[in-house]
């Protein structure tokens, strides 16, 4: 339609009018997921505090709107409006493009999530390698900003971080291959279809993968208990030592989208997606997104009543943990679910 | 032509990127041009069709292999100075290794031809394309033609990963290790004793 109009009024080939017009409403999708992403963001972000408080007895955020409830926006806007410090030993170039690279990565991620049926800006057949490669990518943005700044702490919070993130990466991908080989592919559309005609993957053979997915998502993202890279009480912020105003805005956003991303990935592979809980009539015209967007909320609900209540872990025995629990049990259960999936028939040798 | 267009650029920067790993003065620089040279190779793959080549290239190489050289690289001490010194000496001989290999390659390419009946016997063993995925049939290949090669490369990484441990694994004397399963294994009753300790006595 839209690029019927554009051929008509400007007089462009049709050709080109049908590519001008595929740009012009890609853009316009990605820009409308951009905004509502770091919309919720803004609540995310204000309800981690507000869970966090709660559990310590303490109020939290409220003076900025009622219940604080603006208290986002106007922490967005001090940290526009202050000065970016860039230190003098610091690799300039470098140090720059840290932040860039944790927030272009964070929201590049985004472009094969399927929200609904059919809702989703790439619809690529390889959607959750994609997901796994951008979120391995992740690293570089903690690493290098921590060298570039030329300073103690953030060079040993991004040694940690280094070594950490490759370490979970290994378990986080076999719990995909697990997926992979219940739902039989590797497009995020159709795990979500497979969850559908099977029953969501959570209640399945995959139940343990389920909770090695969720610890190694905090592991992966950095948060709390396994939040070593920035650990204030050892390294003051880590590899954030030496950021500050938008650069450092840049950092956060970034590390929550991989939040929300790994809290939305939890969702589509083991909560079923956008369906709803149960089969109804009733339930069945409220729109999928809202599903997903409550799945999110509840899987960051616990994201951030882990904050609160775990305490940090030492660094061995979070390798520990990682390599010694989480690696072998893993890897048992890619042997498990292909035995069990050949065992039934449901891929025949 | 939009295809044309990002071969093109990814092309080019490959090769930019590949020249900056090896003019770079700084190792830590270079790790990074590496990187970007490993991301457009990926983006080529792309091109081609091959996605999970593309992405299994960043998984494997970018996000897994290029952290540990970075690691690595980082917390080397060297003198840059130093180090890049002698590159305008062994710059001939790089160079005539280069052109070698380019005109080993340019001879190869100029005689390059499919055996008669190759398509035939490529096509046997794989589903067409349009059937099945990228994926699909890159697994129906090695799992099934390329058993015995595949399996051997898998024993091959196995029997270097346990030479690497071999070589470095040291055993020291008197560390003390934490046991996690006594730890758990721990009751109450085996850390705390009640005393009942009468006024004005003591224990």
């Amino acid at each position: 339609m839209l690029a019927q109009w554009l051929q008509d009024t400007f007089g462009f080939s049709a050709e080109f009018a049908g590519g001008a017009a595929w740009l012009i409403i890609q853009g316009g999708l990605i820009l409308l997921l951009m905004v509502s992403l770091l919309l919720m963001l803004a609540y995310i972000l204000l309800a981690d505090r507000k869970i966090w408080a709660a559990v310590m007895l303490r109020r939290g955020p409220n003076v900025v709107g009622a219940w604080g409830l603006l208290q986002s926006f106007a922490d967005f806007f001090k940290f526009v409006m202050k000065e970016p410090v860039i230190p003098a030993g610091a690799n300039k170039v470098v140090f720059l493009l840290a932040p860039l690279i944790t927030f272009i990565l964070a929201m590049g991620a985004w472009a094969v999530v399927p929200f609904d049926e059919g809702w989703v800006i790439a619809d690529i057949n390889v959607g959750i390698l994609y997901i796994f490669a951008i979120s391995s990518l992740g690293v570089y943005g903690i690493i290098i900003g921590g060298w570039a700044s030329n300073s103690k702490y953030p060079f040993l919070g991004s040694l940690r971080s280094a070594a950490q993130m490759v370490s979970y990466e290994v378990s986080i991908g076999f719990v995909i291959i697990t997926v992979l080989l219940w739902t039989g592919t590797l497009n995020l559309t159709e795990i979500v279809r497979a969850q559908d005609a099977h029953g969501w993957n959570v209640a399945t053979i995959l139940f343990p993968m389920f909770i090695v997915f969720f610890i190694s998502a905090l592991a992966e993202t950095n948060r709390p208990p396994f939040d070593l890279p920035e650990a204030e009480s050892e390294l003051v912020a880590g590899y954030q030592v030496e950021y500050s105003s938008t650069p450092y805005l840049l950092f956060m956003i970034g590390e929550y989208l991989n939040i929300v991303l790994m809290c939305t990935m939890t969702s589509i592979l083991f909560l079923g997606g956008w369906l709803p809980p149960f089969e109804a009539e009733f339930l069945a015209w409220v729109p999928g997104v809202v599903w997903l967007v409550i799945k999110i909320w509840v899987v960051f609900f616990f994201f951030a009543m882990v904050k609160a209540i775990v305490p940090r872990y030492r660094y061995d025995q979070l390798m520990r943990l990682g390599w010694k629990v989480f690696l072998p049990l893993s890897l048992l259960w890619v042997v498990v679910v292909a035995g069990y999936l050949v065992a039934t028939g449901r891929y025949p040798l | 032509m939009l295809a044309a267009i990002a071969f093109y650029i990814f092309a080019a920067v490959t090769v930019a990127a590949a020249v900056m790993v090896v003019a770079a003065r700084n190792p830590v620089h270079s790790v990074l041009w590496l990187i970007l040279a490993f991301f457009s190779a990926a983006g080529l793959f792309m091109l081609l069709g091959a996605e999970f080549l593309a992405l299994i290239l960043i998984v494997v190489y970018v996000g897994a292999v290029a952290v540990l050289f970075l690691f690595v690289v980082m917390m080397l001490d060297i003198d840059f100075a130093e180090l890049k010194r002698g590159m305008l000496e062994y710059l001939p001989i790089g160079g005539l290794i280069g052109v070698i290999l380019l005109v080993e390659l340019g001879m190869i390419f100029s005689v390059w031809a499919f055996a008669p009946e190759a398509g035939t016997l490529a096509a046997a063993p794989a589903p067409a394309m349009a059937q099945v995925t990228n994926t699909e049939a890159l697994g129906h290949v090695i799992y099934t033609q390329y058993l015995y090669a595949f399996q051997a490369a898998g024993l091959v990484l196995l029997v270097a990963m346990i030479g690497a441990i071999v070589l470095t694994l040291r055993h020291r004397e008197g560390v003390k290790r934490q046991n996690i399963a006594a730890q758990v294994e721990r009751r109450r009753k085996d850390a705390v004793e009640l005393k009942n300790v009468k006024p004005g006595q003591g224990i």
